[in-house]
């Protein structure tokens, strides 16, 4: 019969037996070897029926299809923009999946330039290239606002549950934020409800493995939101 | 030599008071290094270890990229300051070449880098303070380090060294040991769950009966050692 040795939430290290027996099997973050499951990460368990997973609590972002993400242009040649994304391997965005109309021959850096930040999805993702595109609501140029660099594991946690902390943060302090994938973070607002949002954003990266963090999270914004005065919020459609 | 176990008796034989499987005092520590993207500090007796590991990250020069597999590169260095006589130069030389060298196929086997075509893993050992037994700390701080970084591992590494003082075989020797007559140095790293040999490195000349004696005495220390790396792990998210 199979033996659970640990719980839902515990933290575990590579190497820890999970379980005994059959009746369970490994997902992410773990392997079988003969009758036992094995931890390869250090994380958090998650059981769902027979699947035991661990979650990572820390890892380079690794790019999977269709995630938002955040990046830097790093390079360009004459068809398309190299974007820095943190993942080992820089990202290709071709001028036919940028937004804007660019004519054959023209210098791409007049569009994006070196430096330049951009909101982008991952397209194709094929051993040693990743494709990125512009096309897509919301998606573009940055031009002013804060950049938060945090774990890309952590992200889930900003986010929440169906969006429940990122939809607080934003609804508290009127702030824009966007939060990539790949752990990097835009906030846009009154620069003390930026530095707000981006207090906020280390403390859930810090904490990401706690209990009850949206609760804890929304009574600490109500306290500091009250420590500056209310932004007058953007009007919607106006040029940023 | 008699076969009999190691007994209480025996400890007045060693120089520090040990017993003949008393490992030195271990502390350890993770996030030690706040730019890598893992890192970890491992501290047996005298000799501090920190390391910290860089990716997976793209390899450069592009020649050196592997399509099939990452890389691991492992970097051993003695600070200056870190022997207790003389100034050690650091750097490169032919002492820690070979080390970085041993470190890095004791950590291999319980890494996957298939995942990381194109990649590189940069693992950098610093040790700050030495008193015999810096490869098996590096590779205990690396393997602390790698895991830290979130890089999915079968198994962590321990690696402790063993070997022969005053006619016992002895767990953990240090520098004072070692410099004996006659003493014999074992260095071995263990898989602490699989119990497989991932480095083991002699100095001196030791009995085939001995030698049985000495290796198995590392399979308690490595689950020893094992149980300090794991609690170090778990330590930054429970407090």
């Amino acid at each position: 019969m199979g033996t659970l040795f640990v719980q839902e939430k515990d933290v575990v290290a590579p190497g820890q037996v999970l379980a005994d027996g059959m009746d369970y099997l490994p997902s992410s973050g773990a392997y079988r070897e003969g009758d036992t499951i094995i931890s390869t990460q250090v994380g958090l368990v998650n059981i769902s029926g027979r699947l035991i997973k661990i979650i990572s609590l820390r890892s380079k972002y690794f790019p999977k299809r269709g995630d938002i993400v955040i990046g830097k242009v790093a390079d360009m040649s004459f068809s398309s923009w190299f974007i820095d994304i943190g993942s080992p391997g820089l990202a290709m965005l071709n001028i036919r999946d940028a937004t804007e109309f660019v004519e054959r021959g023209t210098d791409l850096s007049q569009f994006y330039n070196f430096g330049d930040l951009v909101v982008a999805k991952i397209g194709n993702v094929t051993r040693g290239a990743i494709d990125l595109t512009m096309r897509g609501p919301g998606l573009r140029k940055l031009t002013v606002g804060r950049i938060v660099t945090v774990d890309s594991s952590k992200v889930p946690r900003i986010i929440g549950k169906q969006g429940s902390m990122i939809t607080a943060i934003k609804e508290k302090t009127g702030c824009r934020l966007i939060v990539g994938q790949n752990g990097i973070a835009w906030i846009q607002g009154t620069p003390e409800h930026e530095k707000i949002v981006a207090d906020i954003i280390n403390l859930i990266s810090d904490e990401s493995h706690t209990d009850g963090l949206t609760e804890k999270i929304v009574t600490l914004l109500d306290e500091k939101i009250k420590t500056v005065k209310p932004a007058s919020l953007p009007a919607p459609g106006e040029p940023q | 030599m008699t076969k009999q176990k190691p007994s209480p008796k025996h400890s007045s034989k060693r120089p520090d008071g040990r017993t003949a499987t008393q490992l030195r005092d271990i502390s350890a520590k993770t996030g030690v290094i706040k730019n890598a993207d893992g890192s970890a500090m491992f501290q047996i007796g005298k000799t501090v270890a920190y390391a910290a590991v860089y990716g997976p990250r793209e390899l450069h020069p592009k020649f050196l990229q592997n399509p099939e597999k990452g890389v691991l590169r492992c970097n051993y260095n003695m600070m200056a300051f870190s022997g207790s006589g003389e100034r050690v130069r650091p750097g490169p030389s032919r002492r820690s070449r070979e080390i970085s060298l041993v470190i890095q196929k004791a950590l291999l086997p319980v890494l996957s880098l298939e995942q990381y075509p194109n990649s590189v893993i940069d693992v950098y050992i610093e040790l700050l303070q030495t008193d015999a037994g810096t490869r098996c700390a590096g590779i205990c701080a690396a393997s602390m380090a790698l895991a830290d970084a979130g890089i999915p591992m079968k198994d962590l590494v321990t690696a402790v060294a063993v070997g022969i003082v005053n006619g016992q075989p002895v767990v953990d020797l240090s520098k004072e040991e070692e410099d004996l007559d006659g003493a014999v140095d074992i260095a071995v790293g263990m898989l602490p769950r699989t119990k497989h040999v991932v480095l083991l490195q002699m100095d001196g000349t030791i009995k085939k009966t001995d030698f049985a004696e000495a290796l198995r005495l590392v399979e308690q220390a490595s689950k020893d050692i094992y149980a300090i790396q794991t609690r170090a792990l778990r330590e930054r998210y429970t407090t």
